[in-house]
C-alpha cells in the first residue's frame, strides 16, 4: 500500500475540489512519481500560481509557495538560481501556464531551465466559474462563450517543444498509471520538463457541454486519447479533437544554472 | 577612511547593494536604470551570487521574491513603466512579508513618457501602487554617496522588518557621476536564523510584530502564500484575521518608525520660509537656502530620505512655526497632497516643473520672496 500520509498535509483534506475532479488524480500521481525518486522531503519545492490546479501546493508536505496568477514558473526560477540543489516542481493549469503566464513558460523552457512543470489541463477556467481557457476545444461552450467558442486552442506539447523544453509528454486523468510515469521521467530530467495532463472539470465544463458527470468527462477523454504510436499511422482529418499521449521529446542538453555556475562563474573567477 | 571611488550612481547602487549583502538579482533592461542590472551581471558572480535577465519586469520581481525566499539576499532595478508591473507582485511581497529590495530609477511618465528625462513622478506610486492597504518603506537618497549607503540602509530594513523596500533613485542621479568614500565600518544585518522543531514550526508566528519566516530548503517545511493566513502559513480569510492581519503589518512599521525614518534639516533652525524636496531636487533646495540665509531670510530645508513612511511629525512641528512652506517636486505636487493632510492649507506653496529639467535654486529663490 502506498503511504500518502507520508506526502500529504492530511489535517488540510478534504481538499477544496469539487467531487470526481481530475485534480486529486494528478496530484496523486505526482507524489507518487516524487516517492520513485526517493528524495528528502526537505529537498521538494512545490510552487504553484493561482486557480484550482494550484491549490495542490496546500496539499503536499513539501517547502510549499502559492503565488500570483501565471507566475508560479518565475517565482520558481529565483528559487533555482538561489538555491539550486532544491528539487522544484510546479503545479500549474492551462490558463495559469498558457494564457496570463504564457511568456514565462516558453522563456524557462528556453532556457533549459531544472523545472518539472506539472500542467493541469481541464480545458477552462474552473475556479472563476467556466470562462474559456486557451485549451478550450473550439466550438464548445464556456461562460464567456454562450455561442460556442471560436478560439483556436494551443497545443501545449508543440507549444514547451517549440520553446526548448528537455522533456515534453502528455497523459490523461484516464490514464493514471502512464501520467504518473511521465512525471517520473519529467523528475528524473536534469532540465525543464513539461507534463501535461488532461483532466476533467464536470462541473464548469462538463455541465455546459452534456456531460454533467465525473465519468462522463472521464469516458469523454478516454475516448480521445490516442497513443503517439497510434497517432503516427493515422490521417491528419482522423486525429481532429483527438489526445495523443506519450513522451514527445526526452533528449540532455546542459542545465541552466549549471551551465551558469559553469560558465559564468568561472570567467567571473567566483565561487558558489 | 576607506577608499574614495569616483561612481555613477547606478554604479553605486549595484555596488552598495554587493556590500550588502546581495546575492540574487533578476531583472529587465529599462532606461535608465539598465546599468544596475549591467554591474549585478558583472559582480554577482565574482560574489557568490547570481544574476538572471528575465523575460519582462513581472518575471523579474516574481523571481526575486523566489529568490529571497530561498535564502538569498534579492533585488530588482526598473523605472516607471516596469515598477507598474510589479505592483501586483510588490503586494505579494508585503503580504507574504519577503524581504527584497525594487529600485526605482525614475523617468517622465505616464506611459513610456520621457525615458531619458529626470521626474519625480512616481512618489504616490511607491506607496500606493499595489492594491489594497499597506504599509510601505520607501527611501528617496540624493546624491551617489548617499545612494551607496542609502541602498545598504534598504537592505536592512529589509531584513530587520521582512519588508519589501522601494528604493526610489532619480534619472539624473543614475546617470551622474560623484566621489563615493567606501567606509569599512558598515552595519549589515544578515538574514535571521530561524531553528526549530519541524511538526512545531509556524512560519507566521509574530514576535515583536515580524515573523519569524526560515528560508526554504533548510531543514523546516512550511507554506507561503498571498492570500491572508494564520501564523501556520495556510489561508484564514476570516474577517477577524484579515483586520488583524492588517493592523499588525501597519503597525510593525509604525510602532518602529525611529528605526525606519531619516530625515535632514539645513538651514536656519526654525525658519521663516521651510522649503521641502526630495532627491535630487532638494540639492538645488539646499543652494537656495544657503543664498536665501546669506541674504538675510530665515529660510531651512526639510529632505525626507524615508518618504515612506512620510515624516509627518517632525515636519508638522516645523510648519507649525513658519510662516510658508514651499515645496519643491518635479511632479504635479505628489508630495505637497501628502503634506495637505497635516499642515494648514494657506502655509502650503507648491513649486513644480515638469519639463525634464530640475527647478533651479534661481526659481526657487525667486518664490520664496514672492510669498514672503
Amino acid at each position: 500500500m502506498f503511504d500518502y500520509a507520508k506526502y500529504l498535509r492530511m489535517d488540510k483534506l478534504p481538499h477544496i475540489w469539487c467531487y470526481g475532479c481530475g485534480n486529486g488524480i494528478i496530484l496523486k500521481g505526482a507524489v507518487r512519481a516524487i516517492d520513485r525518486m526517493n528524495w528528502d522531503k526537505d529537498s521538494v519545492m512545490a510552487v504553484s500560481g493561482i486557480g484550482c490546479s494550484s491549490r495542490a501546493t496546500g496539499y503536499v508536505d513539501f517547502n510549499s509557495l502559492h503565488t500570483l496568477h501565471g507566475r508560479a514558473i518565475p517565482f520558481a526560477t529565483g528559487i533555482k538560481m538561489a538555491k539550486p540543489e532544491l528539487n522544484v516542481i510546479v503545479f500549474t493549469g492551462d490558463g495559469d501556464a498558457t494564457a496570463i503566464g504564457g511568456n514565462h513558460f516558453i522563456h524557462a523552457a528556453r532556457r533549459n531551465i531544472d523545472l518539472t512543470v506539472v500542467l493541469f489541463n481541464n480545458n477552462i477556467y474552473g475556479m472563476t466559474g467556466g470562462q474559456y481557457s486557451p485549451t478550450t476545444p473550439q466550438g464548445y461552450f464556456a461562460s464567456t462563450a454562450p455561442y460556442g467558442h471560436i478560439d483556436p486552442s494551443f497545443d501545449i506539447v508543440q507549444l514547451a517543444m517549440g520553446s526548448g523544453a528537455t522533456f515534453v509528454a502528455r497523459s490523461t486523468v484516464a490514464n493514471p498509471r502512464e501520467m504518473e510515469k511521465f512525471i517520473h521521467e519529467g523528475l528524473k530530467n536534469k532540465g525543464f520538463s513539461l507534463i501535461e495532463v488532461v483532466s476533467n472539470c464536470h462541473e464548469r465544463f462538463g455541465k455546459r457541454n452534456k456531460m454533467k458527470s465525473p465519468y462522463e468527462m472521464i469516458e469523454w477523454i478516454r475516448s480521445r486519447a490516442v497513443s503517439k504510436a497510434k497517432a503516427e499511422t493515422m490521417e491528419p482529418e482522423e486525429l481532429e479533437g483527438k489526445i495523443v499521449t506519450g513522451i514527445f521529446r526526452q533528449e540532455t542538453r546542459p542545465e541552466y544554472v549549471e551551465t551558469y555556475d559553469r560558465l559564468v562563474v568561472q570567467k567571473a573567477g567566483g565561487g558558489n | 577612511m576607506g577608499d574614495i571611488k569616483f561612481l555613477q550612481g547606478n554604479e553605486a547602487c549595484a555596488l552598495g547593494a554587493v556590500r550588502a549583502g546581495l546575492r540574487f538579482f533578476g531583472g529587465y533592461p529599462i532606461t535608465p536604470s539598465s546599468e544596475i542590472a549591467e554591474q549585478c551581471a558583472r559582480l554577482l558572480p565574482q560574489a557568490g551570487g547570481r544574476f538572471i535577465q528575465m523575460e519582462d519586469e513581472i518575471a523579474s520581481i516574481a523571481s526575486i521574491i523566489g529568490g529571497s525566499l530561498a535564502g538569498a539576499k534579492s533585488m530588482t532595478a526598473t523605472s516607471g513603466p516596469g515598477f507598474s508591473l510589479m505592483q501586483e507582485a510588490l503586494g505579494y511581497g508585503i503580504m507574504a512579508e519577503i524581504p527584497f529590495v525594487v529600485i526605482n530609477v525614475m523617468r517622465g511618465g505616464p506611459s513610456t513618457g520621457h525615458p531619458t528625462g529626470p521626474s519625480q513622478g512616481d512618489i504616490m506610486q511607491a506607496r500606493w501602487g499595489t492594491h489594497g492597504d499597506h504599509p510601505v518603506i520607501a527611501l528617496y537618497p540624493e546624491s551617489v554617496p548617499e545612494t551607496y549607503y542609502e541602498i545598504i540602509r534598504a537592505f536592512n530594513l529589509s531584513e530587520r522588518f521582512r519588508q519589501p523596500v522601494v528604493f526610489l533613485m532619480d534619472e539624473i542621479l543614475g546617470k551622474m557621476n560623484e566621489s563615493v568614500e567606501i567606509r569599512d565600518d558598515i552595519e549589515i544585518i544578515p538574514r535571521k536564523k530561524i531553528t526549530g522543531e519541524p511538526s512545531q514550526y509556524a512560519p507566521y508566528a509574530i514576535k515583536d510584530d515580524v515573523p519569524q519566516t526560515a528560508n526554504y530548503g533548510e531543514g523546516l517545511r512550511f507554506h507561503v502564500t498571498g492570500l491572508f493566513h494564520d501564523e501556520t502559513g495556510f489561508p484564514d480569510v476570516s474577517g477577524e484575521n484579515i483586520q488583524k492581519s492588517i493592523d499588525r503589518m501597519f503597525r510593525k512599521i509604525a510602532m518602529h518608525e525611529d528605526e525606519v525614518a531619516k530625515w535632514e534639516e539645513t538651514g536656519a533652525s526654525e525658519p521663516d520660509v521651510l522649503l521641502v524636496s526630495v532627491g535630487i531636487q532638494a540639492r538645488s533646495a539646499k543652494m537656495a537656502c544657503k543664498e536665501l540665509n546669506r541674504e538675510g531670510i530665515s529660510a531651512g530645508v526639510f529632505r525626507p530620505v524615508t518618504v515612506w513612511p512620510f515624516p509627518e511629525k517632525r515636519l508638522a512641528e516645523l510648519a507649525r512655526k513658519a510662516r510658508k512652506v514651499l515645496i519643491i517636486e518635479m511632479n504635479k505636487g505628489q508630495l505637497a497632497d501628502e503634506c495637505r493632510k497635516f499642515i494648514s492649507g494657506d502655509k502650503i506653496v507648491a513649486l513644480n516643473q515638469l519639463n525634464s529639467e530640475m527647478i533651479s535654486p534661481e526659481e526657487i529663490m525667486s518664490t520664496v520672496k514672492g510669498v514672503l
